[in-house]
């Protein structure tokens, strides 16, 4: 339909047969109740939303699947990785060799944040030179920081990594390079270095993850 | 409503006349189809409007099908897809229209929007046409990737992954937002879950909403046309009809009929011979089953969201944070907007148009097309430059170059569109 024949239905200039507004209005009282009206509606559909929204969260039965995971770590030799899941994700345990653990320090001037500076990245126990509770064995959530894929472990030096490359992890989605404590290569799309997740040691040979996350809640 | 009284006197003894006595049957047919002049001078860009709205349809009737099998659960989505591709009967036939249809929607789109650009067709007084046809671009890309993540393959799982992450990105609210996007700490049944229902319900509804008020937009202006003049300006005197329209049907309905059947042609040949394009339509590791531990070694969307891909991976990290690359991709998609406000050519179509913007609008397809490319490859794809340039991958320096170029199209817009030289309108469409 188009604008021209818009206005022909409008009522006729004759006003008696028109709607007239009684002239005893009161539009002060009018105005109220209008604006209370629409609060009343307003408050009344953001409470509605409430578990609509709440809805989308993690559910009960998802926050039981994050639970602490227990891992046993006996059978990782020296300069070998386990991958444990835990809340879905990929979690490393890393047994590194004395060569590796000596290597961390040197390469400190070519890393983002060597000195885990950025607290998020780990727990308060793990911000030291190896970022681990054991110098030997690395706790490191195997997701990138960048977005969220899985990095490959490149734990050996040299090999297709290149001659500079002192054994880490390589993110194959755009290119991220951490060394073998997860801390991030400078010129990474990475903004951070890999998570350390809260973990302990029930005893030599068993490890927790996840375990401060359960006492927090 | 003047129509449809004289209408009612016509035919008060049929069926038509009952009818219209309850429901404005015959006005609506007159205003939108037999009365509604189009401009007599459409060309071949004119096809892809009415090639989008079958797509939409064959999408949806497709998409009805699909869901009478397919299983929205993480256990189940990657073999309930096979089981349609191998068990169902015509099951595969149904499935390949529906991902050959999605790229396909993509590709008529993208000319559509091309071809509103060429001849700015966004510009007064049809800037609403253009931002509903925006929402409608938005969200047919939500639309696309809800729908990626359904089959459950690696790269479903891992382009959601990677997409939800985004928003992990955002200031002080990431982490929590993208928690609740994804209802779990990670993408898994429950985001599964939840994306079927917004790719089957929430979206298209609202796309459906979108291409009517796209529409009653378009009716309520009048098209434009490939020489940008409107002609609504040169009536008839009597009968107040354009003198350059012609009844949209059954000239343009045959019209479009010629151009539907044409694609046909072309669709079914993809969908018998080619339906997974040599992994530009269907990832090759789209094949291999959603597993969360372990990232496939390449990963990359499906082409048409490459260009955004491109942008995104583009941008450096700022201040640790990931989020201005998150958000310049954002703003590619978004800046599109923006142009009925920001071209200040006295002209509208690209026939009356000067070299200036003509060359600014080939840079912008040139950008578009490469960086479109280079987002279906890995980052290393030409190797590194040397120290100099800090060892910076190559493709990465063409992208970055060629994102600087999409934006300043339209940054510079309203500089160049007033500053070019054009040539003389005509009074009336010209051939």
């Amino acid at each position: 339909m188009s604008v021209s024949d818009a206005g022909k239905d409008k009522p006729s200039k004759n006003s008696e047969l028109s709607f007239q507004e009684p002239s005893q209005v009161d539009k002060e009282k009018r105005q109220f109740l209008v604006t209370a009206t629409a609060a009343v509606a307003a408050a009344g559909a953001t409470a509605t939303a409430v578990p609509f929204v709440g809805s989308m969260l993690p559910s009960e039965r998802a926050k039981a699947a994050g639970a602490p995971v227990e891992i046993d770590i006996s059978d990782i030799a020296p300069g070998e990785i386990k991958t444990a899941e835990w809340r879905g994700q990929p979690v490393w345990i890393i047994n590194r060799t004395e060569e590796m653990t000596a290597e961390l320090p040197k390469h400190n001037g070519r890393l983002s944040d060597p000195m885990c500076e950025i607290t998020s990245q780990q727990p308060a126990y793990c911000k030291n030179a190896d970022r681990s509770i054991k110098p030997n064995i690395g706790v490191i959530v195997g997701i990138c920081t960048h977005l969220g894929c899985s990095p490959s472990a490149k734990l050996e030096k040299g090999g297709d990594m290149g001659e500079n490359w002192t054994g880490g992890f390589y993110c194959p989605c755009h290119g991220s390079k951490f060394d073998l404590a997860g801390r991030v290569f400078k010129g990474s799309p990475a903004p951070t270095n890999l998570v350390v997740p809260p973990h302990s040691y029930i005893d030599d040979n068993t490890l927790v993850v996840g375990i401060e996350a359960e006492m927090e809640a | 409503m003047a129509d449809q009284k004289q209408n009612i006197n016509a035919a008060t003894t049929d069926l038509i006349g009952w009818v219209d006595r309850r429901f404005p049957l015959t006005s609506t047919v007159k205003a939108h189809l037999t009365e509604y002049y189009a401009p007599k001078n459409f060309n071949f860009w004119y096809f892809f409007g009415a090639l989008a709205m079958m797509v939409l349809v064959m999408q949806v009737l497709t998409g009805i099908f699909l869901t009478m099998h397919y299983k929205p659960s993480a256990a189940e989505a990657f073999a309930s897809v096979e089981y349609i591709m191998r068990d169902v009967f015509g099951g595969n036939i149904i499935r390949y229209m529906h991902s050959t249809g999605a790229s396909m929607f993509f590709l008529v789109v993208y000319l559509h929007m091309f071809r509103g650009i060429i001849y700015g067709s966004y510009r007064a007084p049809r800037e609403l046409i253009w931002l509903f046809g925006v929402g409608i671009f938005l969200t047919l890309m939500g639309e696309a990737f809800f729908g990626y993540l359904l089959p459950w393959g690696q790269m479903s799982y891992w382009g959601a992954q990677v997409i939800t992450s985004l928003f992990g990105t955002v200031p002080f609210i990431g982490p929590d937002l993208m928690e609740w996007l994804r209802g779990d700490y990670l993408t898994s049944d429950a985001t599964l879950n939840r994306f079927f229902a917004f790719h089957v319900i929430a979206l298209p509804m609202v796309l459906l909403g979108l291409v009517m008020v796209h529409l009653v937009a378009l009716h309520e202006v009048g098209s434009n046309n490939p020489d940008g003049v409107e002609i609504k300006e040169k009536k008839d005197k009597k009968t107040g009809i354009p003198l350059d329209g012609i009844p949209f049907h059954p000239y343009y309905t045959v019209k479009d009929t010629v151009g539907i059947v044409v694609f046909l042609i072309v669709f079914a040949a993809i969908v018998f011979f080619a339906p997974e394009m040599g992994g530009y339509f269907l990832e090759h590791n789209n094949f291999i089953p959603a597993n969360p531990l372990v990232t496939p070694e390449h990963i990359a969307p499906v082409w048409y969201f490459t260009p955004y891909y491109s942008i995104l991976r583009a941008v450096p990290p700022v201040l640790n944070s990931q989020f201005p690359g998150v958000a310049a991709m954002g703003l590619s998609v978004m800046v599109f907007a923006l142009l009925p406000w920001i071209d200040k050519s006295p002209v509208k179509s690209i026939r009356y148009r000067g070299k200036l913007y003509k060359g600014w609008l080939a840079a912008f397809v040139v950008s578009f097309l490469v960086l479109g490319y280079l987002g279906t490859e890995p980052s290393n794809l030409w190797g590194q430059l040397g120290e100099w340039a800090g060892g910076a991958d190559r493709a990465t320096v063409v992208a970055r170059i060629f994102t600087a170029i999409y934006f300043l199209f339209f940054l510079l817009m309203p500089w160049y569109t007033a500053r070019d030289k054009t040539k003389p309108v005509p009074e009336r469409v010209t051939k």
